[in-house]
């Protein structure tokens, strides 16, 4: 899923200053599922939009809603009348839903949270990358475990020798992608797959070629 | 709502395992407590979520105790764990907002401690008259602000 966090009220004020009719819009997907950007965290944040408002003047007039999918057109035609009566719309999605709402309505839509990463739940409350969305998947090479997003030095021919009691010698909190890479590959009876070297990286597919489409041809009509 | 001028307006966010009972047996030691503090019960503190309390601060509450059972102690294994992490939430949020974060405040109590109780039930009091009235009393209500649960 995707994962993001809160952006702080002193934050929101400053992309929110001179306006007043204020929707904060949630999205029921990946950003409820992260504790950012739910029916809760909006209800949250508007409380909190509202009570500064009251103590610094700022004269916001809040409303809330949260659709089951911001990215999704089906799902924010629902909020299009709510939308509409609003001056802005703060949104709680993720930086596609953002996106997604601003493409559709002609009014001003900021971002109330910051995309972080793909990631999973690794434990209560913590959220761990996994996926950079490369473009090109290489994660049946390393036993599931991706080098790619996973080791700090994206090394495809890891690893880097640097790692030191198996933590990762860039962030020391995080453990080395290759220890685990080893690990698992011997786990599974795979070690042989690093016999091979593997040939640098085609770049092209992820960001750094523009951004990108999909296009199903079979499903179009 | 209280007007300004008056006493200070707690919210008792009361867990009915522990403090809840506790006041009771408060009531029955014949223990004097202030009469503007409003205890709510709650079938545990961890049901308790932070719009809750966000939403008693935008309708004009000077403050909030949320009491919740001993650590360790809850019913239902961890509840007020939970309630303890959400109380802390609030505070930031407060204290972003422009609101002091020392008017809300989590306890942990048994159901044999009603004297604790009472205690920390003024304690609380003297904290919020030394703040003063919350801004957001003599204001009129958010739009918007009512809670649906």
């Amino acid at each position: 899923m995707i994962v993001a966090q809160r952006k702080s009220i002193p934050e929101l004020i400053d992309i929110l200053k001179g306006q007043k009719k204020i929707l904060v819009l949630g999205c029921g997907t990946c950003v409820t599922v992260c504790l950012a950007g739910g029916e809760r965290e909006v209800s949250i944040n508007a409380s909190a939009l509202r009570i500064a408002s009251r103590l610094k003047n700022l004269a916001f007039e809040v409303e809330e809603l949260t659709i089951e999918r911001q990215c999704d057109n089906v799902f924010i035609e629902k909020a299009a009348d709510t939308i509409k009566r609003n001056d802005v719309v703060l949104s709680l999605g993720c930086g596609a839903g953002v996106q997604a709402i601003a493409e559709r309505y002609d009014k001003p839509v900021y971002a109330g949270l910051d995309t972080v990463f793909i990631g999973i739940l690794e434990e209560r409350a913590t959220w761990t990358e996994k996926c950079i969305a490369c473009g090109k998947c290489v994660l049946h090479e390393y036993g599931g475990i991706c080098p790619v997003t996973r080791c700090a030095k994206h090394m495809l021919n890891g690893p880097c020798s640097g790692s030191r009691e198996d933590r990762c010698e860039v962030r020391a909190d995080r453990p080395c992608a290759w220890q685990l890479i080893y690990q698992r590959l011997k786990n599974i009876g795979e070690l042989d797959r690093l016999k091979s070297i593997k040939a640098p990286k085609n770049w092209g597919t992820s960001i750094h070629g523009g951004s990108r489409v999909v296009i199903r041809e079979d499903h179009r009509i | 709502m209280s007007n300004e001028n008056s006493e200070p307006l707690l919210i008792a966010f009361c867990c009915q395992y522990c403090s809840y009972s506790a006041a009771d047996l408060a009531g029955s030691m014949r223990l004097q407590y202030p009469p503007n503090v409003r205890i709510i019960r709650t079938p545990c503190t961890g049901r308790l979520e932070v719009e809750f309390f966000m939403k008693a601060f935008e309708k004009g509450a000077d403050g909030i105790l949320v009491a919740g059972c001993l650590e360790g102690g809850c019913h239902f294994t961890e509840g007020n764990l939970l309630a303890r992490g959400r109380v802390g939430y609030t505070r930031k949020f407060l204290s972003e907002s422009g609101l002091e974060e020392e008017r809300i405040r989590m306890i942990n109590i048994s159901a044999a401690q009603a004297r604790p109780l009472v205690d920390y039930i003024n304690e609380m009091l003297a904290t919020l008259k030394n703040l003063g009235p919350s801004p957001l009393k003599s204001m009129n209500p958010s739009k918007n602000a009512e809670i649906r649960i």
